[in-house]
């Protein structure tokens, strides 16, 4: 291709929206965790995600959450073009606080887990997914 | 409105008091994500089934709100405690206002 400036800021324009998608979702996964806590500062500790490293097919991944002491625990699907993917309320005859079930992913993300624990405080993993197949149809 | 919807559970036959039993859940549903588009490219309405929730004897063991990133045929593996001889309600809430429902008698021995 014959690089003329008619090209060129086209070509531009194009790498500006690819480098700004991935901000405007992560900042919708951001108001999805601030809607969650109340603002509430997130920490480490108490929670555990597991999902796998690579995923081969996007439509189903794998993921379980637990948390020893929470109540409610919601994730998150940083990269999908809406981030909820589910939230686990434990109710009072729930055997552990645990839970799996399987996901769509979009493309390699960062999956996030935000658990509310028992004394009101608020703690966060992650784990990041390598797709190999995106799940949401694009 | 989706056709075929059939759920699964399984629930051991009996467990002893007290303990804590695993449950593992199944229904078959499409789960329309809102974001395919058919072959002439106009969007394909959300249809999903948007909660769950798993009681025992009219306690709440798990209450589950989902978003369309859940897989088609949703899944969903918890364990639950069972104090005394009952049966567990498995409940899923659809987009379309239909209800499925199925209940698990659990004997204790």
């Amino acid at each position: 291709m014959e690089l003329t400036r008619r090209n060129a800021i086209a070509m531009g324009a194009g790498a500006l929206l690819i480098a700004g998608l991935p901000i405007r979702v992560s900042a919708a996964a951001e108001d999805a965790i601030a809607a969650f806590t109340g603002g509430a500062e997130v920490g480490a500790g108490d929670i555990s995600l597991t999902a796998p490293e690579i995923a081969e097919n996007g439509n189903t991944v794998p993921i379980e959450v637990s948390s020893d002491t929470a109540v409610e625990i919601m994730v998150l699907a940083t990269g999908n073009p809406t981030p909820g993917v589910a939230t686990f309320k434990f109710g009072k005859l729930a055997g552990s606080r645990a839970a799996s079930t399987r996901i769509r992913l979009a493309g390699t993300q960062d999956v996030v887990a935000v658990a509310k624990l028992e004394d009101g405080s608020f703690v966060q993993a992650s784990s990041t997914v390598k797709v190999t197949i995106g799940g949401c149809g694009g | 409105m989706a056709s075929g919807v059939k759920p699964r559970v399984k629930v051991p036959k009996k467990a002893a008091a007290g303990e804590s039993v695993t449950l593992k859940t199944l229904i078959s549903h499409k789960m329309e994500s809102g974001q395919r588009k058919d072959s002439d490219g106009n969007a394909i309405p959300r249809s999903i089934i948007n909660r769950f929730t798993c009681e025992f004897n009219g306690e709440s063991v798990i209450d589950v709100t989902m978003e369309p990133a859940i897989s088609t045929n949703p899944y969903f593996e918890f364990e639950a405690m069972v104090p005394e001889a009952g049966e567990f309600k498995f409940t899923w809430y659809d987009d379309d206002g239909s209800v499925y429902e199925e209940t698990k008698a659990i004997a204790i021995g």
